[in-house]
């Protein structure tokens, strides 16, 4: 069942050059059923690589620009009054749909993102007073830019926690970015791209994720870095349990794609940086730490049971 | 399997408090140990706490409390009391985590306080045990999450204070021993502590017989002397008023020389604290202990009180001739008696003097009148009248030996025979176990010393004409069946005399080497390490390097044997291989996973690659596949083991 994923990774690294792990965590990302965030510069591909994975896990995906006028109803819908009908009338909103981009979400005001990140977390939508399921399966990828700029509402902790992932794209190194610049145009080459799977097979595949096999020694590991972090002086605070199920999911997940039925440490370790990078931050007294990541000092503080 | 039981923390602290304090309650006034009884069934049955303003108002009238019972709040029994009574009341205003563990550091130190009073080994098993029942309720407040089981509870309190001891016994050896104390004790910490005076009055060297207490224990160098010849000099008491022989005014001549003859005893001997300066030494010493003097009198004075247990070497002859020729001062001093008193007394003397030839005839006849007239020697003698040489000597005649001391002394006066009364020990029990002899209160003697013409001071001891054997056996055998004996100085059934002797052995060498190990004793030990004449700075910097050295073995020992806590065969066997690669230079970063272990293994030595990865494959199998077959673990087994690198 893995060949599905292999394929829908290569296809999209032709379009995204060089960037086979962030592709590769992106869709450990979906199949363990989180929401991603991408974060980085203006033009390094946060949105192509949105697409890209729309179009090849075949999903009907819609983009919502941010900007600080948007308002919830923007994004959820808003009621109509229709005179033949003589009813008032629901137009649902673009977050009806398998695949949201939202980007620049830090551009909206705090009551935008609340709605969103709302839908993300309950998979349903309230509009008027009437509860509406969104489909499935639904995820939202967001993008935001780190550098700071006037006007923008940076996402509190509480809202980042219900990112499984996020994940920074960085530049292309030379050979990828010598294709890039000779090769076709990527909005042509994105048209021309072919789903690889079936709603039906990610839905499948989503599953099988969580057939993956944790040992006691994996759970162990995963609880010692939890263990750690919370213990720690060198964090501000500590990973939450909702932060260990995502490791321990987005682990299984990349375990999968691997094509094992089962986890193991170097799985928690590559997909560690992602998952934690955007929960945890280094005590401000820890002077110094700024050239390593949170995420690398506590993978190397920990030890494998 | 086992019933767990529970006690919550409350409780523990509440019964390491109770432990703390327990032991002072005996020397505290009522109305504190009353307080802290209140305090502490009020913390035990009821939840709420007083307001704070009546908790302020009370510890005020505590306090004042404490300066009413000792009209000071200073010294230690103050002290004590002070500590006491905040530290109950700390226990009424418990709220947060905060307060408990001031609570339990306060209880820590009032444990200290305890070693103002006693340091004998039964307190310091009974403080140990305090100790680790406010550890233990140290760990419980610690302790996260749910409350701690007590099996779990007490393991932890025993590896804390297992952990503690190497550190104690650095802290102990190493610790300088600035000379004297390192700081005062208060005045009123050597109250209570028993032994000679300096004056006697009939019923006060009877009363100290009563006491079992050690008074010193001495080693000889050789064989020790003959019963008879054991007399340790004390105080000499040479001023009487008619009924109270003291030391009186300072003399104003000095020692005359001695003449010795005979071999010389030579010992050691370990003085408990007495508060007073003298020395006790063998009948008549010849060398000087450091730090003292001989007096006048041949008192052995120390140049300050004897506050702690004290060990000196001394040096004495058995035969000696002391005096031989006295000044007109001394004479007249010890020919001094006060006017009136004793007539009867006075009339036998005069006729003795008329009738002798010589002073020796005197003696002899007074010796006699001891021995020939029905003297008793007993511990419970009759109360006597204003003349009390005369009541005794006519009327009584039962008495101690500070009555046949001090009747003697003034027949002799009233004989125109310069004498005093000497007040000392005499014998001693020899413990065969330690080999050496423990001196009891119990053998608190009086005997005198007359000068005569060509032989100077001679001892004489009354006593020893009354009742034998009170010299050669000692208290209990000259005693007639009865009488009151001290505990310790009976002649029990031979196992008793076995224990006791055991447990003063014992005692002894807690006393020596643990109580009495000094600024000497440590200079000994140390030298015999090898390091001579050690400053105590350099001391200081030694014990700062030793418990940095101790303390650094042991993290290396942690950081080498990290506690993993599973007991899961693989990672053992893994463990082992990557010991293996780590000898051969390959380290396995603590954090790195197997499988990018062995791809780095096979980066930096190809050779080993394929068995490297079939080991990892096999372990990682082992560790996460759902269902690993018995049989991997073989293998990896004969794997591990054959792996060379």
């Amino acid at each position: 069942m893995h060949t599905a994923i292999d394929h829908a990774v290569s296809q999209a690294g032709q379009i995204i050059l060089g960037k086979e792990r962030q592709i590769r965590l992106a869709f450990a990302c979906l199949l363990a059923h989180g929401h991603l965030l991408i974060e980085d510069i203006p033009g390094v591909g946060k949105t192509t690589l949105a697409h890209v994975l729309a179009q090849t896990l075949g999903l009907d995906f819609r983009r919502i620009q941010f900007t600080s006028d948007l308002l919830p109803a923007d994004i959820l819908g808003v009621s109509v009054y229709d005179r033949e009908s003589a009813a008032f009338k629901f137009h649902p909103g673009p977050i009806f749909a398998q695949l949201i981009l939202a980007d620049e979400v830090n551009r909206a005001t705090p009551k935008t993102q609340s709605a969103l990140l709302e839908a993300m977390e309950e998979h349903q939508v309230t509009a008027e007073g009437e509860t509406r399921m969104l489909p499935e399966p639904f995820f939202v990828i967001a993008t935001q830019n780190p550098m700071h700029q006037i006007g923008t509402f940076p996402l509190p902790e509480s809202q980042l926690d219900r990112f499984l992932m996020r994940i920074e794209l960085g530049y292309p190194d030379t050979r990828s970015e010598r294709a890039l610049l000779q090769g076709e145009d990527r909005r042509s080459l994105i048209a021309q791209l072919n789903p690889c799977m079936e709603i039906g097979q990610l839905v499948a595949l989503q599953q099988s994720v969580r057939a993956v096999h944790s040992a006691p020694a994996l759970l162990d590991y995963i609880q010692s870095l939890l263990e750690f972090s919370r213990q720690s002086p060198l964090f501000d605070c500590g990973l939450s349990p909702r932060a260990g199920l995502a490791l321990l999911h987005a682990a299984q997940a990349w375990a999968l794609m691997e094509g094992r039925d089962y986890a193991q440490p170097e799985d928690v370790q590559v997909v560690l940086p992602g998952v934690a990078s955007h929960r945890l931050r280094f005590a401000r007294s820890e002077s110094g730490m700024e050239r390593t990541s949170p995420a690398a000092c506590l993978l190397d503080a920990v030890d494998i049971p | 399997m086992t019933r767990r039981i529970k006690i919550d923390n409350a409780t523990w602290l509440l019964a390491g408090l109770a432990l703390a304090i327990a032991p002072h309650a005996a020397r505290l006034p009522v109305w504190i140990t009353l307080l802290c009884l209140g305090v502490g069934a009020a913390r035990l049955f009821s939840a709420r706490l007083p307001v704070r303003g009546l908790l302020a108002a009370i510890a005020a009238a505590a306090a004042l409390g404490v300066y009413g019972s000792y009209h000071t709040l200073l010294g230690r029994d103050a002290g004590v009391a002070l500590l006491v009574v905040m530290l109950a009341l700390k226990l009424m205003e418990i709220k947060s985590l905060r307060d408990s563990m001031l609570a339990i550091f306060i209880a820590y130190f009032l444990v200290i306080t305890h070693f103002l009073y006693s340091q004998s080994i039964p307190t310091g098993l009974y403080l140990l045990l305090t100790v680790a029942v406010l550890s233990a309720a140290l760990i419980g407040l610690n302790y996260p999450g749910k409350p701690l089981d007590t099996r779990k509870r007490l393991r932890l309190t025993a590896v804390l204070m297992g952990q503690a001891v190497p550190v104690m016994l650095v802290l102990f050896v190493f610790f300088p021993r600035v000379p004297g104390p390192l700081w005062g004790l208060p005045g009123d910490a050597y109250e209570g502590l028993t032994g000679l005076s300096d004056s006697m009055t009939p019923g006060s060297i009877s009363k100290l017989s009563q006491s079992g207490a050690v008074a010193f224990r001495v080693a000889f160098d050789g064989s020790p002397p003959q019963p008879g010849q054991r007399y340790w000099r004390g105080p000499v008491l040479d001023s009487f008023d008619g009924r109270t022989w003291s030391a009186g005014e300072k003399p104003g001549w000095k020692a005359d020389p001695v003449g010795v003859a005979g071999k010389p005893v030579g010992y050691t001997l370990t003085l408990e604290p007495h508060n007073k300066r003298w020395l006790l030494a063998l009948d008549l010493p010849a060398s000087l202990p450091t730090a003292s003097s001989l007096s006048a009198t041949y008192e052995l004075l120390a140049d300050a009180p004897v506050r702690q247990r004290l060990r000196y070497h001394a040096v004495s002859h058995t035969a000696y001739l002391a005096g031989a020729d006295i000044g007109a001062a001394q004479r007249r001093r010890a020919l001094r008696l006060p006017p009136g008193y004793n007539p009867r007394a006075r009339e036998l003397a005069v006729s003795w003097r008329k009738s002798a030839q010589d002073d020796s005839e005197i003696v002899r006849r007074a010796l006699a009148l001891f021995r020939d007239a029905s003297f008793f020697y007993t511990l419970r003698p009759p109360l006597l009248g204003e003349n009390s040489v005369d009541d005794f000597l006519f009327n009584t005649r039962r008495g101690f030996c500070e009555h046949y001391a001090g009747s003697f002394a003034f027949l002799m006066r009233a004989a125109g025979v310069p004498a005093r009364v000497v007040t000392g020990y005499q014998g001693g029990e020899t413990n065969p176990l330690g080999a050496y002899m423990i001196v009891r209160q119990s053998d608190a003697h009086a005997w005198t010393e007359v000068w005569l013409k060509n032989r100077g001071w001679v001892r004489i001891d009354p006593t020893a004409a009354v009742s034998p054997q009170r010299v050669e056996s000692g208290l209990a055998a000259a005693l007639p069946e009865g009488e009151p004996v001290p505990m310790l100085a009976r002649l029990d059934s031979a196992w008793l005399t076995q224990l006791k002797l055991a447990w003063d052995t014992f005692n002894n060498r807690w006393n020596q080497w643990v109580l009495g190990y000094g600024q000497e004793r440590q200079y000994d030990f140390l030298s015999r390490l090898g390091l001579e004449m050690a400053s105590w700075k350099e001391l200081a910097v030694g014990l700062a390097v030793g418990v940095g050295a101790l303390l650094l073995a042991f993290s290396v020992f942690m950081l080498r044997h990290p506690k993993t806590g599973t007991a899961d065969p693989a990672a053992v066997l893994y463990r082992r291989f990557c010991s293996k690669l780590a000898r051969a230079g390959v380290v396995r970063k603590p954090g790195e996973g197997p499988q990018d272990f062995s791809r780095r293994v096979a980066g930096l030595r190809p050779d080993l690659a394929a068995r490297v990865n079939t080991i990892s494959k096999l372990y990682v199998a082992l560790r996460y596949q759902p269902h690993p077959r018995p049989a991997w673990l073989q293998r990896l087994k004969e794997l591990v083991r054959s792996f060379k690198a």
